[in-house]
């Protein structure tokens, strides 16, 4: 259970008005909010034992290198990760996903395949097609069924001898649907393939279980579960992230460096070229405690009852659509209104305090297979109420009244 | 009219509004009635990149002045570029090109000129003053 008027007194953001009006913020996929304790370990990190780490001496480096590679540990501990030296730290999602495509460079061949889904932010497509212009290799793509989730035959059919990696979201960020990552996975590891999993819109809602599941790769950022922007992780099996060249050359990253050879380090600093973003590092771990302080299967309960009292007071409005219908989905509504732009009602709520996400969410393959220029888009998190809902439900028809 | 003339008469239209519901309700007349453009200049070409809902635009010379005909599928965006419309057709190229625009923020739309709209007004702006640089270059 949920006591979410004790849990909203954790992010002082919620007391802000916008516009004259309390705050109501539905744009949590494209990132959560902080909390105290976590906004609070990174002022204590300057304040405290700001110094730099893995290198020095001296006690203050020797308290901040504690703390971030404790860090690591949490998220060996949330992650179930076998070993902590897979797991990178990162800038995000985005970098995590580049430092596979880059080191794929030197391992795929002409010819080779790579699969990926139509769901996927444009994160997780722009890398894989750089790396097949680089590379030679051919970009295939698993297709969507008109309800939004994925076509699992069609996966099926187009996976081969010669496809050599799969990436797909977790789940997807335009419409929030969970993919059947544990199959997709399974089938591809029949043909020897390996497989990458986008966790950005997942890691909040839901655990995962990285070993369970037979995870190649995973990648996910900080600030979409309640942690700072700009950190983020790259998990890969020890094997998988030893085959493949560092993604950027630097201090950290070496053995030993003369002018006529350098040898890498060691995982994981193999990939962490440079002082790393120590105070993010450390605050995504105070993130991942808080949220096991509440508990994931708590926080997926709660959201899962707004998500269903949104669609069904949603679905009581003429001329709604929503996009991607299926029971396997976090609480994230992609719809839209007919005849009416996303925009012009994203723009009437703004003004009504109420923060939602309109456009193609870095997500066009989607809104061209639906043919609409976008959606309009509210996502939930666990401090989200349903009586924030109601006010949201009002501000619509409003929205609808003056924009028909 | 001038420009500044034009943006004054605008700013003097919006200060009778008591709130932000009234002034998105004007804009919103304002989108309904901007003339249509001529559907052979909806074209792709004619697409402003940038903007988070899709605006058409063309320009033409008559008489030394800059016509501009536009539209978007998103109404408050229709709203916006009938005031500029009506700031910047029928004005000579070199007189746009001088021209600094203020109104917008004065008439409490402020928040359409930021980044995050995906520069939709920004972007308007930017073509209609290259439109003004193409066309200027013309008549000298």
């Amino acid at each position: 259970m949920i006591d979410v008027n004790k849990i909203r007194k954790d992010f002082p953001i919620l007391r802000k008005k916008v516009n004259g009006q309390n705050l109501i913020y539905f744009d949590n996929a494209a990132t959560s909010q902080k909390p105290s304790k976590v906004i609070n370990s990174i002022s204590e990190y300057y304040f405290n034992y700001n110094a730099n780490i893995h290198r020095g001496v001296h006690f203050l480096s020797q308290e901040a290198t504690d703390q971030y590679e404790l860090s690591r540990k949490k998220i060996q501990k949330h992650f179930n990760i076998s070993k902590l030296n897979e797991i990178i730290f990162t800038s995000g999602t985005t970098h995590g996903i580049n430092i596979v495509a880059s080191g794929y460079s030197s391992i795929l061949r002409k010819g080779d395949e790579i699969i990926v889904s139509a769901l996927e932010h444009h994160s997780n497509i722009v890398p894989w097609q750089m790396l097949c212009e680089r590379t030679g290799s051919v970009l295939r793509v698993i297709p969507i069924k008109m309800e939004g989730s994925l076509d699992i035959n069609a996966f099926h059919k187009i996976l081969n001898g010669k496809t050599k990696l799969v990436v797909v979201n977790h789940v997807s960020n335009a419409l929030g649907l969970i993919n059947p990552i544990k199959d997709i996975i399974d089938m591809a590891h029949k043909f020897g393939s390996k497989v990458l999993i986008d966790g950005a819109q997942s890691a909040a809602h839901f655990k995962t279980d990285i070993q369970l599941l037979d995870i190649d790769f995973y990648v996910t950022s900080a600030h979409k579960l309640c942690g700072p922007t700009g950190v983020g992780f790259l998990y890969g099996k020890e094997l998988l992230l030893n085959e493949i060249p560092p993604f950027q050359g630097g201090g950290e990253m070496i053995s030993d460096v003369t002018f006529q050879k350098t040898t890498y380090a060691d995982l994981p600093h193999k990939f962490e070229a440079g002082t790393p973003n120590i105070s993010g590092g450390i605050a995504f771990g105070f993130a991942l405690d808080y949220l096991n302080e509440i508990g994931l299967e708590n926080i997926a309960n709660y959201e899962n009852e707004l998500l269903k009292y949104c669609t069904n007071k949603l679905n009581e409005i003429d001329d709604i659509e929503i996009y991607g219908n299926s029971k396997n989905k976090i609480a994230v509504i992609s719809f839209n209104v007919k005849g009416i732009h996303a925009y012009d009602i994203g723009s009437i709520l703004d003004k009504l305090g109420i923060a939602v996400r309109t456009g193609q969410h870095c997500a066009q393959p989607i809104m061209d297979f639906y043919q609409i220029p976008g959606t309009v888009r509210v996502s939930f998190s666990f401090y989200n109420t349903k009586k924030e809902i109601d006010i949201f439900i009002l501000g619509l028809e409003k929205a609808i009244k003056m924009l028909r | 009219m001038t420009i500044n003339e034009l943006q004054n008469e605008i700013i003097e239209e919006f200060s009778f509004f008591e709130n932000w519901m009234e002034r998105y309700e004007h804009l919103i007349e304002l989108g309904k009635s901007l003339p249509l453009i001529d559907l052979k200049n909806k074209t792709d070409d004619n697409i402003i990149k940038g903007c988070q809902s899709k605006v058409w635009m063309f320009a033409e010379l008559k008489k030394n002045k800059l016509k501009f005909t536009a539209d978007s599928d998103a109404i408050i965006t229709k709203g916006i570029i009938a005031l500029l419309i009506r700031v910047f057709s029928n004005q000579h190229p070199k007189d746009i090109l001088d021209s600094e625009i203020d109104f917008i923020d004065r008439i409490g739309l402020k928040e359409h000129l930021s980044p995050s709209r995906a520069n939709g007004m920004v972007s308007m702006i930017k073509q209609i003053k290259m439109y003004a640089i193409a066309f200027q270059t013309q008549l000298n």
